[in-house]
């Protein structure tokens, strides 16, 4: 760790007056910004400024001299984030941009002069940026799609045209959307993550729909038509005499159409006695007397 | 895109000021329907004046000055970079 002192180049009796001119002589050579070809400004003014940090505030300053503290007690100065130069150096045709340093050379009809036109060009028509959004979307909507309106932080709504089938996480791309150009090029695009909310009782996998399905115990000894709940509306579906918890029945086509192709809906029957005690089932239950092979436990 | 609230929390700035700094061109948010709209670039900008203006000493005057040659310079690096770019695309690798 470079001792502070050494660091801003002053005395260790340095008044706070020279140790602020040290730093503003040195901050005004080093900032990144105004290096922004410079890959290791960043870190020489880095260390200037946590040196500045350290012998500006007269307590750490005191404790650094006292042998409390090392060099490095000031290491961590303020989060300073991204400097400005990366932003100016990525992005072309932001609103910062400005042609006039070297707007004479372009006018040749020299190679060069043309290369900094098409640069120029380039610029102007560049595109503005994506703007990113997420969307929450009920289940039943992810589905069947829908059309959602989104409200945006810049003002104005969004039409977002939800397709049916759509997954969670899925990417929606809405060309034009997005903010505008800086020059003449397009606007950017809208780029709207879907979020796709639990149902309270449709769960899906892939392209096709779980759903658990509760049944009496009549249902299930006898088997007869029940009403299945679907994702686009009920449908009539036949319980087979003898249904056992667990059993999984297929709705063939009920699942989620999407790509071309439709997923199935799997109902899994879950047997269910009554929730209030029903004496007449008691008394026939009392009486009934079960085949001598009928023991479910008889492979524990 | 930053909302105008978020934008003067991070960058630790106060509306009147965020208001000349727009007046004066320093700062050019996105306009929208309704509101202000800022990105990540602007906040660095704001960062960049506010260490020109209290740690390098640069009065008011001079920062515009200063922003307006910082652009420049900007301008320049991108058409030597995109000049370089288009040159080596002509140019074969030696060697090759």
């Amino acid at each position: 760790m470079k001792d502070p002192y050494d660091v801003l180049g002053v005395a260790r009796t340095a008044t706070p007056e020279e140790i602020r001119k040290a730093y503003r002589q040195l901050a005004k050579k080093l900032h990144p910004d105004l290096n922004p070809g410079d890959k290791h400004a960043e870190e020489r003014f880095k260390e200037v400024s946590a040196a500045n940090d350290l012998l500006s505030d007269p307590e750490k300053r005191r404790r650094y001299d006292a042998g409390e503290i090392d060099a490095s007690g000031a290491e961590k100065a303020p989060p300073q984030g991204r400097y400005y130069r990366e932003y100016a150096g990525a992005d072309a045709g932001h609103p910062y941009e400005s042609a006039s340093g070297y707007a004479d050379f372009a006018e040749g009809d020299d190679l060069f002069a043309e290369l900094l036109r098409r640069s120029r060009e380039q610029a102007r028509r560049a595109p503005g940026a994506d703007l990113h959004y997420e969307l929450h979307v009920p289940f039943l909507e992810a589905v069947n799609g829908a059309v959602k309106t989104i409200t945006l932080p810049q003002g104005g709504t969004l039409e977002v045209a939800i397709p049916h089938g759509v997954e969670d996480g899925q990417i929606l791309r809405l060309r034009g959307k997005g903010a505008p150009s800086r020059g003449e090029g397009p606007p950017g695009d809208a780029l709207v993550q879907i979020v796709i909310e639990p149902h309270r009782y449709f769960t899906r996998e892939g392209d096709d729909i779980h759903l658990e399905l509760p049944i009496t115990v009549k249902e299930a000894a006898l088997g007869g038509e029940v009403r299945a709940p679907t994702t686009t509306g009920s449908v009539m579906l036949k319980i087979p005499k003898g249904s056992n918890t667990g059993d999984t029945l297929r709705l063939k086509g009920k699942g989620v159409k999407a790509r071309g192709r439709a997923g199935d809906e799997l109902v899994k029957l879950k047997v269910t006695m009554p929730t209030a005690p029903d004496p007449e089932l008691e008394a026939f239950l009392a009486k009934w007397m079960p085949a001598h092979d009928y023991d479910p436990r008889k492979e524990m | 895109m930053i909302s105008e609230r978020e934008f003067l929390e991070r960058a630790h700035l106060d509306r009147g000021t965020l208001e000349i700094w727009i007046r004066e061109e320093w700062l050019v948010p996105n306009r929208g329907a309704a509101d202000r709209a800022f990105t990540e670039m602007d906040l660095a900008r704001a960062r960049l004046i506010h260490d020109l203006r209290h740690n390098m000493g640069v009065n008011d005057e001079g920062l515009g000055v200063i922003l307006h040659l910082i652009d420049q310079m900007h301008g320049l690096r991108r058409a030597l970079a995109e000049a370089l770019a288009s040159l080596r695309e002509r140019t074969p690798p030696s060697g090759a």
